[in-house]
């Protein structure tokens, strides 16, 4: 569904992303992994046009979408969630769903002001599309509710619901269990699995393996910006260089992880969000 | 020939006053992400203090200038104490519209009747004169504007690069999360780089004030150009700052010679206009 | 349709019930005869409140702060004078080409200061709406210069409406007013509840989220500049005609920031803050006429006093009156903030910077 080819981008002296060569396939879940400053979140913000990728491009459906607009990039099905909770808290659960529909209606201003059929039409279009999106993520009932109300785990399905409601057909998800007890976890992962069974694909940032594990089909890591492994949960868990990538990463100060798998300890990184 | 030599003069010393000015006002936008709108406020002020001890204290001009120095960056630090602090989370218009409030504030306060009034006021030139170049006449004011301005600039210079005060107020210019890691006391870091603006402005003031007349607008004119000026050399750079204010002069001077002189402001702005059409970060910022 | 769920639903019917009551209430005024000069004041808090409606949309919806609304303001005016004084254009026709003109011109600043980032724009606004004073003063063959424009008509048909009416022409002005000022609101309640509406507050509580969440943030920018131009403008030529002299002067910064001193007194962002906050000031500095000139003496410290303790102005002490109020009444404590979501930009630099570390 999504190749990218040598794909990178220089902040400054800082080689965030460098040559990093992955697909992201149809239907599956795809981890992306690797110690805290990998890069993970920027390969993110590249693949969504957020950041103007230095070097490299991006395929998309059959399509280069390297140099889109971010608006581009969502209306051709890719959405996003962040890493910090990000969401309109002021607003309320149903706003911040419906302003993530915004890129499939095409009212304007003028409809506004004459209150065209198609503003009507676009109003109601993204009710529906609201609320399909929250149904999905078990918020209906809280729709009317300000965001910032929420609990932090609620926060975080409001994220979810604004991109499914752009209608995606890949949804990026940056680190969506962080901040979470292993509860909400599990209904997380709970939740991602459904979305991956109703046809989306899912690629996710994440440092709780526990969670990486259980649920990608698929694993790239990530260390200084490059790609150093990619495979299967039990492939990747037993390459060297993905060992060393996160002992190295212990030396220099990283946080030792909690519930890993057995033979790899990687940094859990829970705490920096 | 000769004429050009004293445009060139006077594009000199003008972009000397831009450049004090507008060092104050990048220095402060880059320590606090504040575009101090109440800048030329203190400009102004720094003219009226500077007046006002000649006139009515009856000191020397360079005693008046220190005061005028003084009293402007304690001013800055109180409005940083009291307002701009206090605001640092707000929504970012937020401290913009209170510093436009302390800016007409001052302008409508200086030129009230039972304060100074609405006239302008004249300072008479410290060193009288004319010095005769080949030709080119250049009055000593103008050289001492010139002087001063690249003395102080230097002295800022020095500060900033040599002295551990300086060199914070850099880094959390260029970065104030680095800043703040590296543990540096960011609070009253803010508070000092409004005294040095504010001090920066008054000399500038002080410095012009025999030249041009005093007037309680002078402060809103020179606000727009050197908003103009950190604008055009990028909010928050140093180098820019100094580039964009000899550039503004020299447009200004040179515009306004070869085309009017009465559109000497419009083409001023119009330049800033066109450069960001076409740099919208400005001269010395990479964009992002 | 209301867009923005049913916990609003109830405060925007009640909107659609109060606003034609008013006005209805409002035209009635010169049945009872008052004074020429109650409806002057009537008449200018009306325009002022416009010019305060246009910034609103940039400034109380988008979250960018514009700064050359008087200068937009003073195109608007000045279009009128020049076309129905030295071209001979009926006023009907000039009206509509100064809004047009308005909202061509905002959409080329716009193309220019949108590119710059956050603060930029402000001052680079700042810079253009000098320019524009400067030009105004400056070209004395089209605007007169220093003297300025003298003598624009009163609208065509206005005295004799007036008539008709059994009302005087102070009458027939402060109907006009009325009327353009019922459609400001109109167009901007519309504006603010419809899904192009809905994106402009989603980019003024983040620029980047709205972008990451698919809007298309440049031309939704765009298109709220030509509005709120369009409708100083629209201010602006109305202005021009009741007032009859132009002068540049009045298209300069001050009369911007005093517009955004009436809007911040009202409330950003809401539909009655501008009529409210024009209204209030504007009466008041009419009996404070002493000061004059140095208003600002008490309008400067005014705003900071505003933007640091009451940033939602008097809108937002309302709401939170209203919600302690209703607190008070339902015995448990009530879950809702003290604060109508509308009105609340403040969270937004801090949601922009996680966008960006993210
Ligand atoms: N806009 C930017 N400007 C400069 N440097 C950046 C920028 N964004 C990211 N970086 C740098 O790029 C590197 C990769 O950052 P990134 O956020 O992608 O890491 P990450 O893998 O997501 O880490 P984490 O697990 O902590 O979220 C870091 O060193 C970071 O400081
Ligand atoms: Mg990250």
């Amino acid at each position: 569904m999504l190749d990218v080819q040598d794909l990178g981008i220089r902040f400054g002296g800082l080689d965030a992303v460098k040559d990093v060569t992955a697909s992201i396939p149809t239907g599956q879940i795809t981890a992306i992994i690797g110690p805290n400053g990998a890069g993970k979140s920027t390969f993110f913000n590249l693949i969504s046009g957020f950041y103007q990728p230095t070097s490299g491009s991006i395929r998309f459906a059959g399509e280069d979408i390297t140099r889109l607009k971010t608006h581009e990039v969502v209306s051709r099905g890719i959405a996003r969630t962040f890493q910090t909770t990000t969401i309109y808290r002021e607003l309320s659960v149903l706003e911040n769903a419906m302003i993530g529909h915004r890129v499939r209606t095409r009212a304007g201003l003028l409809d506004a002001l004459l209150r065209t059929g198609r503003e009507r039409q676009d109003v109601q279009g993204s009710r529906d599309g609201a609320i399909q999106a929250l149904t999905r993520v078990g918020l209906a009932a809280q729709a009317h509710l300000p965001a910032g109300a929420l609990t932090q785990e609620g926060q975080k399905r409001v994220g979810i619901a604004m991109a499914l409601s752009s209608d995606p057909k890949l949804l990026l998800l940056d680190e969506p269990a962080a901040g979470m007890n292993p509860e909400e976890t599990v209904n997380l992962m709970a939740l991602i699995r459904e979305l991956v069974a109703g046809g989306l694909t899912v690629a996710l940032v994440e440092h709780k393996m526990s969670l990486v594990m259980g649920l990608a089909d698929r694993i790239v890591v990530l260390h200084h910006g490059q790609k150093i492994a990619q495979g299967t949960p039990a492939q990747v868990s037993r390459d060297p260089a993905v060992i060393e990538a996160y002992l190295g990463s212990h030396a220099h100060g990283g946080q030792m992880g909690q519930t890993t798998p057995a033979d790899l300890t990687l940094d859990k990184g829970g705490a920096h969000a | 020939m000769t004429i050009v030599l004293q445009q060139l003069f006077n594009a000199l010393a003008l972009g000397g006053v831009y450049a004090l000015v507008a060092l104050g006002l990048t220095l402060v936008y880059g320590v606090m992400r504040v575009p101090n709108f109440a800048h030329g406020g203190l400009y102004m002020l720094g003219a009226y203090l500077t007046y006002a001890s000649l006139d009515r204290l009856g000191v020397g001009y360079v005693p008046a200038l220190i005061i005028a120095a003084l009293g402007v960056a304690l001013l800055a630090a109180l409005l940083e104490r009291l307002i701009f602090y206090p605001l640092r989370d707000a929504p970012h218009v937020h401290p913009m519209i209170a510093a436009i409030g302390v800016l007409f504030f001052l302008e409508a306060l200086i030129s009230h009747p039972s304060v100074f009034g609405p006239d302008f006021k004249q300072i008479a030139e410290p060193l009288p004169g004319i010095l005769n170049l080949g030709g080119v006449t250049l009055t000593w004011q103008r050289l001492l504007i010139i002087v001063a301005s690249l003395l102080v600039m230097w002295g800022l210079n020095f500060f900033l690069k040599r002295t551990l005060t300086g060199a914070t107020i850099e880094a959390m210019s260029q970065n104030r999360e680095g800043a703040r890691m590296v543990g540096i006391n960011t609070n009253r870091v803010g508070m000092l780089t409004f005294a040095i603006s504010g001090a920066l402005a008054a000399v500038a003031a002080a410095l012009v004030a025999p030249i041009n007349a005093v007037t309680p607008a002078m402060g809103e004119v020179m606000n727009l150009k050197v908003f103009a000026i950190i604008i055009l050399g990028g909010m928050g750079s140093v180098p820019g700052a100094i580039v964009g204010a000899f550039l503004l002069a020299f447009t200004e001077v040179f515009g306004g010679f070869y085309i009017s002189l009465d559109f000497a402001d419009l083409i001023g702005f119009t330049m800033l206009v066109i450069v960001l059409a076409i740099r919208p970060q400005g001269l010395f910022q990479r964009g992002t | 349709m209301n867009v923005n769920g049913a916990k609003r639903g109830k405060g925007l019917s009640v909107g659609r019930v109060i606003w034609p009551a008013l006005f209805i209430l409002a035209a009635l005024v010169p049945l009872f005869s008052p004074s020429g000069y109650a409806l002057d004041i009537g008449v200018n808090i009306m325009i002022w409140a416009m010019l305060a409606y246009g910034l609103n949309v940039m400034l109380g919806f988008t979250g960018l702060l514009p700064l050359a609304h008087a200068g937009f303001f003073g195109i608007g005016a000045y279009t009128v004078g020049i076309l129905t004084l030295k071209v001979g254009w009926s006023f009907w026709l000039a009206w509509p080409v100064a809004v047009a003109l308005c909202a061509l011109v905002g959409l080329l600043l716009g193309l220019v200061a949108f590119r710059t980032k956050g603060d930029a724009f402000s001052i680079f606004t700042l810079g253009v709406g000098v320019i524009i004073m400067l030009v105004i003063n400056k070209w004395d063959a089209l605007t007169g210069g220093n003297d300025g424009l003298n003598g624009v008509m009163p609208p065509a048909g206005l005295e004799a409406f007036s008539k008709a009416l059994g009302l005087k022409l102070s009458s027939g002005f402060y109907l006009l007013a009325l009327v353009s000022l019922a459609v400001t609101v109109l167009v901007v309640a519309r504006a603010r509840y419809s899904t192009f509406g809905l994106s402009l507050i989603a980019i003024r509580g983040g620029e980047d989220l709205a972008r990451s969440a698919g809007i298309n943030v440049f031309t939704h920018k765009l298109r709220a500049m030509m509005l709120s131009t369009a409708i100083a403008g629209f201010a602006g030529g109305l202005y021009a005609v009741f007032v009859g002299f132009l002068g540049a002067a009045v298209t300069g910064p001050t009369t911007t920031f005093t517009v955004l001193l009436y809007l911040l007194v009202g409330g950003l962002g809401t539909l009655a803050g501008p009529l409210v906050g024009t209204a209030i000031i504007y009466s008041l500095t009419q009996t404070l006429k002493g000061l004059e000139d140095y208003q600002y003496i008490v309008f400067g410290p005014m705003l900071v006093l505003l933007v640091m303790f009451a940033p939602h102005g008097l809108a937002g002490l309302w709401a939170r009156l209203r919600a302690r109020l209703s607190a008070r009444r339902a015995a448990p404590p009530a879950q809702t903030p003290d604060q109508t979501p509308d009105q609340s930009p403040d969270q937004s630099p801090d949601q922009t910077k996680e966008v960006n570390r993210a």
